[in-house]
């Protein structure tokens, strides 16, 4: 999904808490971070990263509303237009029988919806395979990624130092 | 959230001072070994229960419904209750995930991965009923408002048999949704562990998952959306089974308390399912340490309180039933425990009503025995009280004329026994392919749950750091021969100090910053500068392993702590000869003793060890 042939070069830490300093020493010194891998969701990272919160939710609002519409007005459509019939004595269109349908189908639509709006937007799926940096990231190592295609030596020795002095454990290279 | 002060009081929710690697062993590791006897011997079991189901099920479909003895006007018998008593199971694992998230009870990572699977296993099992009572299985799709050639008809949407449907198939699916994407980022970690097929295996399975932040990011606000719809959708679930019954107008079925009682009833015979699904798999998979007694507890505290529900629910019902003064539902009630069904109503009420009581009392609610033998009876209690719901109730409703008995045939039975294998097969195959507890998680609590930093067990010098062994010279002067005795004032992560009568409590983390590789402890032309300690104060390592150790760049009790011991052996097994075949296992702790200087503890081991074995 990304572009290929990124020259990176990425520093593993041992602990969150170091990650977390190590960012806001890059932040300090405005170093572009490509990105951060962790093993697990560290809290207290997205605004480090100036990440934007994400819109999943609003997508799943709008899902879950296409849900209730589809079901409610097709029920509607079917027993009062199509074919109506009696049932038990009721009016045709019998709102609160309707209900259960419509909240299943809201929570359905929402919840297939957003799962596919995630995956597709984060460029997973089955049979995706992202070239990652390093196995022991899922492990216990928390990365940071500096992409350094169009770096000078300077500026990669600057990188180095970074690393060294906010305490990575290793510093690697890769292309990906 | 990273310096929290976490409480002393509160008890860990992981034991064994576990790091994030030691976490990914021990959760890992299951999928990666070959299965013990018992798990065959289980898996064989399951297995021929299923084949007894599979043969049941054809022969219903070949012979038709009349294999069973359902009859006038028992319409419903094992089909419906086992139906009921699935869904009822599934109930727990969505309650886990879903619902205490939205709480923030943290306990719950240690068992939701698997009371997810559960879920989905179970709802599996119960749509199985539905689909096979119906008679004409082979047009079953009837049920499914497809546009079709014959009006086109359309089902009948006010009926909660068709609620029950989509109830039912977006409940399994959005189980199915919620636990895979729990799923992804464990995968990933047993993709990244694995080699060859596995490794393909996994990697397709974890959706080319890298870990990003951005990803997490999106990840869990997906955790807690899922968590927020899971929540009404499991209520809902339940409610509309209920409807089934309360929609009607037989006596002892038209009651409005049904939907509470039955989503209670639900949770109460689920997490009791969870609880003996659990306390088989901890033991098995050497998982106490992440499914702990705290654990146990709470769920057992679910179950004293659903249960209680439930039992009022009982008692609300006999009150109502006098107090309306209506003959048929009166009748309903002395039927159920005077009729000749009266053996499944008071096993239901000494299962569902007395046992969990039993639970107010902290030893029982903590002892595993006990809790593995009333969630079973719990489960027992739970299929009695469909079971009287439906077949008593039935068996005789308002014209006596019309009254029977039912008993199942030895066909109903073995779909019973089929769907118990089916379930079983499932949970046997899944904790052998995926990871039993939710990896990412766990390792997420770490540090607010694990039991070197909360509890009254926490040592006073913080946690101990399971890195990968490295050459940690002296260049850094005190900082790093210091990191087990937490108090360096500068290194002090701002921890407030202050906390209770045991001196002040360290920060929580107290990594020594590891430095790069190439500048520890060496000099220009690689000889080692840096502190050396006796190895062979070890058992087990003489001056010729303390060599073999110095090569590998192993000079302190520090290093040796922290050094893996297939490292150590793969070290040994190089040297070859009577080295090859020394067990270092008790080294790295023996050295951490050492470097803690705790001597006389370490003495006292070494009387009990031989020759460091």
């Amino acid at each position: 999904m990304v572009s290929k042939n990124r020259e990176v070069l990425y520093g593993l830490y041992n602990d969150e808490e170091e990650l977390l300093d190590a960012i806001k020493v890059a932040n300090k010194d405005h170093l572009e971070i490509m990105d951060v891998f962790t093993p697990f969701p560290v809290h207290g990272l997205d605004p480090l990263l100036g990440l934007k919160e994400s819109r999943l939710h609003q997508a799943g609002f709008v899902y879950g509303a296409i849900g209730t519409l589809t079901a409610f007005l097709f029920m509607s459509w079917v027993f009062t237009r199509d074919w109506p019939v009696i049932f038990g004595g009721k009016p045709y269109w019998s709102v609160p029988a309707f209900i259960p349908i419509t909240f299943e189908l809201t929570v359905l639509f929402c919840a297939i919806g957003m799962v596919v709006t995630f995956y597709v937007v984060c460029g997973l799926g089955p049979g995706v395979t992202s070239p990652y940096l390093d196995p022991r990231i899922t492990d216990d190592k928390f990365c940071i990624a500096f992409q350094t295609n169009d770096n000078s030596t300077s500026e990669i020795d600057n990188l180095r130092n970074f690393f060294r002095t906010t305490g990575a454990s290793e510093v690697n290279t890769k292309v990906i | 959230m990273s310096h929290a002060v976490v409480s002393r009081i509160r008890e860990p929710l992981i034991t064994g001072n576990k790091s994030y690697h030691d976490i990914t062993e021990d959760l890992v590791g299951p999928t990666e070994k070959a299965p013990g006897l018992s798990w065959v011997i289980a898996l064989m079991i399951s297995l021929g229960f299923l084949s007894l189901g599979v043969f049941c099920i054809l022969w219903t479909i070949w012979f038709g419904i009349g294999a069973w003895n359902l009859n006038r006007t028992i319409g419903w018998g094992w089909d419906i209750t086992n139906f009921v008593w699935w869904i009822g199971i599934g109930h727990a694992g969505t309650l886990i995930s879903a619902i205490l998230l939205l709480f923030r009870q943290k306990w719950r990572t240690g068992v939701n991965r698997a009371a997810e699977a559960m879920t989905i296993f179970a709802v599996l099992c119960a749509a199985l009923f539905p689909g096979i009572h119906v008679g004409r299985m082979w047009v079953v799709f009837f049920f499914f408002p497809y546009p079709n050639t014959r009006g086109p008809l359309w089902v009948n949407f006010n009926s909660p048999l068709l609620w029950d449907l989509f109830a039912i198939s977006t409940y399994f699916t959005v189980s199915l949704l919620f636990w895979y994407t729990g799923l992804v980022p464990d995968f990933a970690t047993v993709r990244d562990r694995a080699k060859g097929i596995r490794k393909k295996i996994y990697n397709f399975l974890s959706f080319g998952w890298t870990g990003s932040a951005k990803h997490w990011q999106r990840w869990e606000y997906l955790s807690l959306v899922l968590a927020g719809i899971a929540t009404p959708l499991v209520l809902s679930v339940h409610t509309i089974v209920s409807f089934d019954f309360a929609t009607s107008v037989i006596p002892g079925w038209h009651t409005t308390i049904f939907p509470p009682y039955f989503v209670a009833g639900a949770i109460f015979s689920g997490f009791a399912m969870v609880l003996t699904l659990m306390l088989i798999t901890r033991k098995v998979l050497h998982l106490e340490d992440y499914i702990t007694i705290e654990h146990i507890e709470s769920m057992n505290k679910v179950i004293l309180a659903t249960g209680s529900i439930v039992g009022v629910a009982y008692l609300t019902e006999l009150f109502v039933a006098w107090y309306s003064q209506y003959p048929y539902e009166q009748f309903a009630f002395f039927n159920r425990a005077l009729g000749p069904y009266y053996w499944s109503y008071w096993g239901m009420m000494a299962c569902n009503v007395i046992t969990p009581q039993l639970f107010w009392s902290r030893k029982i609610r903590r002892s595993i025995f006990l809790t593995f033998l009333l969630s079973i009876v719990v489960n027992i209690g739970m299929w009695f009280e469909r079971f009287v719901i439906i077949a008593t109730t039935l068996a005789r409703d308002y014209l006596p004329s019309s009254w029977s008995y039912y008993v199942p045939t030895w066909v109903e039975i073995g779909i019973f026994l089929g769907t118990m294998g089916i379930f079983f097969t499932l949970y046997l195959i899944f904790t052998r392919v995926a990871p039993v507890v939710a990896i990412a998680e766990i390792k997420a609590i770490l540090k607010t749950g694990g039991d070197q930093y909360v509890g009254p067990n926490a040592p006073e010098h913080g946690h101990h750091d399971h890195s990968h062994a490295h050459a940690g010279g002296d260049d850094h002067k005190h900082e790093h021969t210091d990191d087990h005795h937490g108090l360096h004032g500068g290194d002090d992560k701002g921890i407030d100090p202050k906390l209770g009568g045991a001196g002040t409590i360290a920060p929580l983390v107290s990594t020594p910053k590891e430095k790069l590789q190439d500048s520890a402890g060496y000099d220009a032309s690689r000889n080692y500068t840096g502190s050396k300690d006796d190895l062979t104060k070890i058992e087990g390592i003489g001056t010729k392993v303390q060599g073999l150790l110095n090569d590998a760049g192993i000079f302190t009790w520090l290093q040796l702590s922290r050094a893996e011991e297939s490292f150590i052996k793969t070290v040994l097994e190089k040297a070859g000869g009577v080295y090859a075949s020394m067990k270092p296992g008790t080294w790295a702790k023996q050295a951490e003793m050492a470097h803690e200087g705790k001597w006389d503890a370490l003495k006292k081991w070494q009387d009990e060890l031989d020759g460091g074995v």
